[in-house]
């Protein structure tokens, strides 16, 4: 049938099984607003305070449904308000397919109004953009662009088409998505691959190599990757360190791709890890990284890293491997083909004579340093743990949580209980501050059955608070806590620590008043100074079932510990 | 988080190191030529690498590529880029100046982009390395012109267009030949020079495109779909 470009985009996305879009639009993408406002009955569209908040939004649909997000913005300003959004879908590789449209043809390469050249920008941050020049190449490039941003290591992708090009026709015929890989430019890039469509197969030799590194070690760790949530490998991952006995550390990343309650978890790894983890990767003899990069904030000082151990990496991206720790044995591929492979070939020697293990000593050892903080609250104020607990206690066990970055990050990551992937969506590689809101409506829109709490800090809020709006007008009721000390306290923390308690800019001694904020956008608030309010207002927020807003007083002296320095090696704690 | 300050200042550091070990390491390759070397200080030492890369002959590879070096703070010494027998693949030869462990890591960054086939890292002891470079000296006698017929010769170069002041000569070869030359005639005085980049191939039956386990490996991550 002959259709516009942009009611191929429309049917594009159905064929994906797209049924909620974000976004805003404006002059360039106007064709493509009108042909939403035709498929209106199949295609929801939510229509932000900002570009920004529906770039996270998407990301955050994305992170918590395991589903493909769909960003939509104009030309110009509207798209490279998007690159906050990208690059940190990228760097938490967030499967997020983002649609702009640039001017007409005929205006590109003149600096018309609102031109930019996103594509050019947007290259970095994304595994592939896409500038479309001609109609018939729009369902070609959507098909590619769908399947490169779910497929391998997931990943944000950009769209950028032309304004005429959306208005110009031509013949479509709708394929389904199992389809795609047969036909146009999904076809060429597949058959580049050697094995052409088909996943290739772990290769046997490096599971067995890796099976024979677990039975010489004595001391074991594993660490809990972004990888595993990504894979929605849980089960998997819970299997194979049950059977091989090991301790878990969990990166900021893989939070909810292990639970923190089972006995083997050692808690978050890195900065601002327990004494456990860092303490167990200093002493293990083998490391097992399932889906995890090493980053800066996990690996700290890269050439002391498990310096006593040999390292093992499961990553899907070949790229990461060797670089930024050396490792002694990869396998690639993704954690949940992997970990079943390695799961398979250990019940198989657990039936024959050995194959069991009991790694008793060693855990000993590890869990005889604390994996949590305690803090001291003798001082009259909530603590952020009490806070986090009281908060983990009331809300239900399947809440979806989004935070933003700072220490609130921290504090919530480190005693807040995440169990299942998708439970926790948190900007862990780029550390965008005004994320955490956005990202909580996309998490609502993908579970509108679950509790979605958004954590906060004074900071961090301020930056996108405007996205109360769109959870107002859409009924998207998202639970927002304000960890409000009245400074940027991260910074601060490291200006105490750091830069001999020199404060430059960061004592956020100004409003709004959050409470009032709340209510200008038509939704209930209440500034909280104990637990019991705490726990009532909580209760309340649950009963009305609206977006809330509790502004949550902290002593600005509370720091997220315990904290190693940038660079220093992983067991020398600046503060405990 | 927004306290990070520090990095990046780095990468200019090593850049002046580079030159700087360049020079010496020239320097001393000449003076003594066989001196024995442990394998890993060889490896630390940054040195000419060169990558043979096949991508898509399409609009935006090329940036795409380049700017994977200057990221990292690379200058790409030399780039050189045209289509293959199958004029929907172009293959570009990219010579690098840094050490062993940043060139794999460069490779590895550009296997990962989609209109990226295939990336080798040539082994330059097993490689054939070219080069075209146009030479116009400098020629207003007859005595410099017949010496420059002579240089061009002794260098199986050509002259190939001369007028009452000029002369232009054009030489193939790897960087040794080429910079002997454009010494000597430097002599008479360079005018303008051009360079076509280095291109590359393996000697005998390998080839960029041979699959390999690590070639597999990476493809898993892009074309899992």
């Amino acid at each position: 049938m002959e259709l516009t470009g942009s009611q191929i985009v429309m049917e594009c996305l159905l064929e994906q099984g797209v049924d909620t879009v974000f976004g805003y639009p404006g002059g360039a993408i106007m064709p493509v607003y009108d042909a939403l406002y035709q498929y209106g009955d199949r295609i929801q569209h939510i229509l932000t305070a900002h570009e920004q908040g529906a770039s996270h939004a998407a990301d955050g649909y994305a992170r918590s449904s395991g589903r493909v997000g769909v960003c939509f913005a104009t030309s110009g300003p509207g798209a490279t308000n998007l690159v906050t959004g990208i690059a940190t879908a990228y760097m938490d590789s967030s499967p997020v397919v983002f649609i702009t449209c640039n001017v007409n043809e005929h205006l590109i390469g003149k600096d018309s109004f609102q031109e930019v050249d996103i594509v050019g920008i947007a290259m970095p941050i994304t595994k592939s953009t896409y500038l479309v020049r001609d109609v018939t190449q729009i369902a070609d490039v959507m098909r590619e662009a769908f399947a490169v941003a779910r497929g391998g290591r997931p990943g944000p992708v950009l769209i950028d088409i032309v304004r005429n090009v959306t208005l110009d026709s031509c013949e479509f015929e709708s394929l389904p998505v199992e389809e795609h890989a047969g036909s146009g430019r999904l076809a060429a890039l597949l058959r580049r691959a050697s094995h052409g469509l088909e996943a290739p197969e772990v290769d046997p030799a490096d599971i067995e190599q890796l099976l024979e590194m677990i039975g010489a070690a004595q001391k074991p760790l594993v660490i809990c990757g972004g990888g595993v949530v990504r894979a929605r490998a849980e089960e998997q991952f819970r299997e194979f360190v049950e059977m091989i006995d090991a301790p878990v550390a969990i990166t900021v990343m893989g939070g909810g791709g292990f639970t923190s309650m089972n006995p083997l978890a050692t808690g978050m790894i890195g900065m601002h890890g327990s004494q456990a983890s860092n303490h167990a990767v200093d002493r293990c003899d083998l490391l097992i990284s399932v889906g995890c990069r090493f980053s800066d904030r996990v690996g700290l000082q890269f050439n002391t890293f498990a310096q006593n151990a040999k390292i093992v990496q499961i990553d899907i991206d070949r790229a990461e491997i060797n670089k930024n720790v050396e490792t002694d044995h990869h396998i690639i591929g993704d954690a949940k083909v992997v970990l079943s492979l390695l799961n398979a070939q250990l019940r198989d020697a657990r039936g024959s004579e050995g194959g069991t293990y009991n790694h008793k000593a060693w855990k000993d050892e590890v869990f005889s340093f604390p994996t949590e903080t305690e803090y001291d609250d003798g001082n009259g104020t909530m603590t952020p743990k009490q806070v986090l607990r009281k908060m983990a206690e009331i809300l239900p066990a399947q809440t979806v949580v989004s935070t933003d970055v700072g220490q609130h990050q921290m504090w919530a990551i480190q005693h807040f209980r995440f169990c299942h992937p998708g439970q926790l969506i948190t900007s862990g590689g780029f550390g965008a501050m005004g994320f955490g809101l956005g990202a909580a409506l996309g998490a609502k829109a993908a579970n509108p059955d679950k509790t979605v709490l958004h954590i906060t800090g004074d900071g961090s809020f301020r930056m996108n608070c405007n996205e109360l709006s769109t959870e107002e007008h859409y009924n998207l009721p998202v639970i927002t806590c304000i960890f409000n000390n009245g400074t940027l306290g991260m910074v601060r923390q490291w200006q105490h620590l750091i830069f001999d308690g020199r404060y430059s800019q960061t004592t956020l001694d100004r409003g709004p008043d959050f409470v009032a904020l709340a209510n200008a956008y038509g939704l209930p608030g209440k500034r909280i100074t104990n637990l019991d309010e705490l726990e009532e207002a909580l209760t309340e927020a649950l009963d009305l079932n609206t977006g809330y807003v509790l502004d949550i007083a902290i002593d600005s002296g509370e720091m997220a510990r315990p904290m190693i320095s940038a660079g220093q090696h992983v067991t020398n704690f600046l503060i405990d | 988080m927004s306290t990070e300050i520090e990095h990046d200042s780095i990468a200019a550091e090593v850049l002046e190191a580079a030159d700087h070990i360049e020079a010496e390491a020239l320097a001393a390759a000449a003076a003594c030529p066989a001196a024995p070397a442990d394998a890993s200080a060889l490896a630390a030492l940054p040195k000419r690498h060169t990558l043979a890369v096949l991508v898509d002959n399409e609009a935006g590879v090329l940036s795409q590529v380049s700017r994977l070096f200057s990221r990292k703070g690379y200058n790409i010494e030399s780039l050189a880029v045209g289509p293959t027998d199958n004029l929907a693949i172009s293959r570009m030869t990219i010579e690098v100046f840094t050490d062993d462990k940043h060139a794999d890591l460069m490779c590895n960054q550009l296997r990962k982009l989609l209109p990226v086939h295939s990336v080798k890292l040539l082994d330059m002891d097993h490689s054939l390395r070219r080069e075209l470079v146009l030479y116009k000296v400098n020629a207003t006698s007859h005595d410099v012109r017949n010496e420059v017929i002579q240089i061009a010769n002794i260098f199986r170069g050509q002259v190939i267009d001369v007028t009452s002041s000029t002369m232009t000569v054009s030489l193939i070869g790897e960087e040794g030949k080429t910079e002997a030359a454009q010494a000597l005639l430097a002599e008479f005085g360079i005018i303008e020079l051009v360079r076509t980049g280095m291109v590359a191939l393996e000697r005998g039956h390998h080839t960029i495109d041979e699959d390999t386990k690590e070639k597999g490996e990476f493809n898993y991550g892009k074309h899992v779909l």
